[in-house]
């Protein structure tokens, strides 16, 4: 896939500004040493965060025109541990996991390059984990906001918004976050046995695979966990 | 890998070639194919026969208008359904998908010089998740109640309340199906076009000397994976809104003396999202047709196009701009008029990068060798359009012009010229100029003039009367007028003349499709470069291309796509991949 060839590199390309001109100038390639599956990641983030982007701004809206109050996120988002409500407890778990998931994935993409296939595999399946983790302390959450009475057209303390916005926008961040569990299995799957040095070809597309991809896919994961950074700051700490 | 000399000043290869993949049965040749010329003529058949739906629609919608209370058939309700099935498919379901996934995946590699797209698998995937969404836009035609009438912009709170056909039965869900379905295929193709564009080119093909229709589509699509996304969404929220009872655009309202659950929910914020998506969706139709009518134009006037850079960078330009004008579609929402202001200013200033483009075509063809075929006619008389259409969009661009002019029939007039008529124009040359590559035999001419000049003349006798109705005010979107008295008596017989000339287009199109058909057995042999044209498609070894495009060895590209007419050379056109010098070209250094 888009393998580079070894005699690339003959004259030392300019730097900065100059180099990006002189690279958009080219032929072949616009992005010099960016692959085909790199660069189409990269512009389906792109379009992505237009995704949520529209989903965060329609919250906003609907946040700022509301005529009815909106549920306070430090009652809602409460647990009662110990006797007393500790605010944004879950979520505050919830985020640390996520983040510590994109420090494996990074160590994951480290350990791809230096060949080193069984602790790859293990961080991509440690990555996996946390990110389970971390969709299974939503589906709690959502079952706790449920049993007090949250729905998607209603809840008990103010504007119907709350509900609505907030399980589509935690079950679309969510289910990117299953679709990247799934990948992440089905790459350390493939790390595990070899197929990237043994030039394995994929049950569907029929290509072979590199150790890049494992760095392909921490581009979504890491996306993943910066979109909810903002989710998290636009929905909880709002 | 051939390597040459460094005096032809082409770098070496920078990427080993990808092998293939090599299909095995009938099945993976043909139905579940990899290769983009065969996904290309796939989408360019659904598009055609889902549009053909869409034009029997319209049909439909004419009978009614020009005799209204005629047919029984056509109620006001289904009259809705008709409009909105009408725009919903022709726009999205036909130009784009015809556009993007028939022209960008026919055209892309070969202009290129790649042996095909990045990823064909996903390709593939795309084309397929398009069926499904086709089909189940089609299945709304046969479930109960029938297909959604909430016009083409499905504006809420209307298109989910019982009052529109299909609000509280399954149409409106079907069609908001469909889309979510139509963005996930059309967003795996589209990425497909945009890496092989950025990072698939051949040897010596710089972006500064793709042709103007790789720009076109390649613009286009950069834009469609920007502005679908605010579609998506909207589509996402309007389904809850439906299915869940959610209130993200459904104010508290009331029913038939009934309060509705919603409330607090804003039919604004769907505005806003729609026209997101809904403005750039018609550059994303417009420009890829730029970019073919500007090598078509090249082509046939043996001249090369006047002012390429800047035409590239008016398709980018244009791009750009059309991100920043959705709200002009608003100016009767009941918008601050600092906000109308505003976009009124971004909307006229597109107008700037559209005349350079519009002076640059005219000058193409100042002192140009015209052959007037098939393709150039469509190509002039796409000219003439797109500046007839964009002036009428002078007016509506202005609020204080556009408020007393909205919802009339000038706007049904202005839209189809400048974003239905034009780009359509477009794809029948551009399929008059291609046809002979993906078949290796040419249209029947006589069948083409003669679907030519119906085709063009009876537009303008469709169109031209609307605006002219529109002026006196005759509203759009009426299934029916009882009140005759807001036009002028001269013209009340308009509206049947518009039927019978609607009519009489329509069937120039089954001619066009009967030469279609007829001419893959019965037309003249093309050989590999009937038009004697210079980009990469017409020298490739066999006509039709084979799997893989271009033989053993990857084209290598030594020109620009217009070396046409270059004086001191043997031919009056230099193929891109001809090596050595001619003579004084114009390619900008």
């Amino acid at each position: 896939m888009a393998e580079t060839l070894t005699h690339t590199q003959t004259e030392p390309r300019p730097s900065g500004w100059q180099g990006i001109a002189a690279d958009w100038s080219s032929d072949q390639r616009a992005f010099k040493n960016v692959s085909w599956g790199k660069a189409m990641m990269w512009i389906f983030l792109l379009s992505d965060t237009f995704i949520f982007g529209c989903f965060l701004l329609s919250y906003m809206t609907a946040r700022i025109s509301t005529r009815v109050p909106w549920p306070n996120p430090s009652e809602v988002f409460a647990l009662r541990i110990g006797g007393s409500d500790i605010p944004l407890i879950l979520i505050a778990i919830m985020t640390f996991v996520l983040i510590s998931s994109s420090g494996t994935m990074a160590m994951a993409v480290n350990f791809g390059y230096r060949r080193d296939r069984r602790k790859t595999a293990i961080l991509m399946l440690l990555t996996a984990a946390l990110g389970a983790t971390f969709v299974g302390m939503q589906a709690f959450e959502w079952t706790k906001l449920i049993t007090e009475g949250v729905r998607p057209w209603g809840n008990p303390w103010g504007a119907a918004q709350f509900g609505s916005t907030f399980f589509m926008i935690t079950g679309f961040h969510g289910t990117h976050v299953t679709i990247g569990v799934i990948f992440l299995i089905i790459v350390a799957r493939k790390v595990w046995r070899g197929d990237f040095d043994t030039g394995r070809r994929g049950f569907f597309t029929s290509r072979t695979g590199r150790y890049e991809n494992v760095e392909i896919m921490g581009l979504y994961w890491h996306f993943v966990d910066l979109v909810w950074v903002f989710i998290f700051a636009f929905f909880y700490l709002w | 890998m051939v390597d040459i000399t460094p005096a032809d000043g082409i770098p070496p290869a920078e990427v080993a070639e990808v092998e293939l993949y090599h299909p095995h049965s009938w099945w993976t040749r043909y139905v579940f194919s990899q290769d983009a010329k065969v996904i290309a003529i796939q989408y360019s058949a659904t598009a055609t026969g889902i549009g053909l739906v869409a034009l029997v629609l319209s049909w439909l919608m004419r009978l009614q208008l020009g005799f209204p209370g005629t047919f029984d058939f056509i109620t006001p309700e289904a009259y809705y359904q008709f409009i909105t099935m009408h725009g919903m498919i022709m726009v999205i379901y036909l130009l784009t998908a015809l556009f993007l996934g028939g022209f960008g995946n026919y055209l892309i590699p070969l202009m290129v010089g790649a042996r095909d797209m990045v990823f064909p698998y996903v390709n593939m995937l795309s084309y397929w998740i398009y069926l499904l969404a086709v089909l189940v836009l089609v299945s709304s035609f046969f479930a109960p109640g029938g297909p959604t009438g909430a016009g083409w912009t499905l504006y809420p709170p209307q298109a989910i309340m019982s009052g529109t056909p299909g609000g509280q039965d399954w149409g409106i869900i079907l069609m908001l199906s469909s889309l979510i379905l139509f963005i996930i295929g059309f967003t795996m193709g589209g990425l497909n076009y945009v890496v092989t564009v950025l990072q698939g080119r051949t040897r010596g093909m710089t972006m500064m000397r793709l042709p103007l229709t790789v720009w076109g589509i390649f613009t286009a699509t950069v834009m469609a994976l920007l502005a679908f996304p605010a579609l998506f969404v909207a589509c996402v929220m309007m389904l809850l809104d439906r299915v869940l009872g959610t209130s993200f655009f459904m104010p508290a309202i009331s029913e038939m003396g009934e309060q509705l659950q919603h409330n607090g929910g804003s039919p604004i914020l769907f505005q806003h999202l729609f026209w997101f998506f809904g403005h750039p969706e018609v550059y994303i139709v417009a420009l890829p047709a730029f970019g073919i009518v500007s090598d078509l134009i090249s082509t046939h006037a043996r001249k090369n196009i006047f002012g390429y850079r800047m035409m590239v960078w008016a398709i980018v330009g244009i791009g750009a701009l059309s991100f920043v004008v959705w709200a002009h579609h608003m100016y009767v929402s009941g918008m601050h008029p600092y906000f109308g202001f505003f976009f009124a200013t971004t909307t006229l200033i597109i107008a700037i990068p559209t005349a350079i483009k519009v002076y640059n075509w005219v000058l193409t063809l100042w002192r140009g060798d015209i052959h007037l075929t098939i393709p150039m006619l469509f190509a002039l008389a796409f000219i003439v359009t797109f500046v007839n259409g964009g002036l009428t969009g002078l007016f509506l661009g202005n609020v204080v012009v556009d408020v007393p002019l909205s919802d009339t029939m000038f706007v049904v007039a202005h839209f189809h010229m400048v974003m239905g008529v034009a780009p359509i124009l477009v794809v029948f040359g551009a399929i008059y100029h291609w046809y002979p590559k993906v078949t290796g035999r040419m249209l029947n001419e006589m069948l083409g003039r003669f679907h030519f000049w119906v085709t063009f003349l009876g537009a303008y006798l469709i169109f031209f009367p609307m605006h002219y109705l529109g002026l006196m005010g005759v509203p759009r979107r009426y299934a029916e007028l009882t009140d005759m008295t807001v036009m002028t008596e001269s013209a009340h017989h308009l509206n049947s003349f518009i039927s019978i000339m609607a009519f009489i287009v329509g069937f120039a199109q089954m001619v066009f499709l009967f030469n279609l058909i007829w001419s893959i057995r019965h037309g003249r042999e093309a050989g590999g470069n009937p038009w004697r044209a210079t980009t990469l498609e017409w020298q490739t070894p066999q006509t039709p291309p084979a799997h893989g495009n271009f033989g053993k060895d990857l084209p290598i590209v030594y020109r620009w796509a217009y070396d046409y007419s270059v004086p001191g050379a043997k031919e009056d056109f230099i193929p891109q991949n001809m090596p050595g010098s001619f003579g004084p070209s114009r390619e900008p250094a």
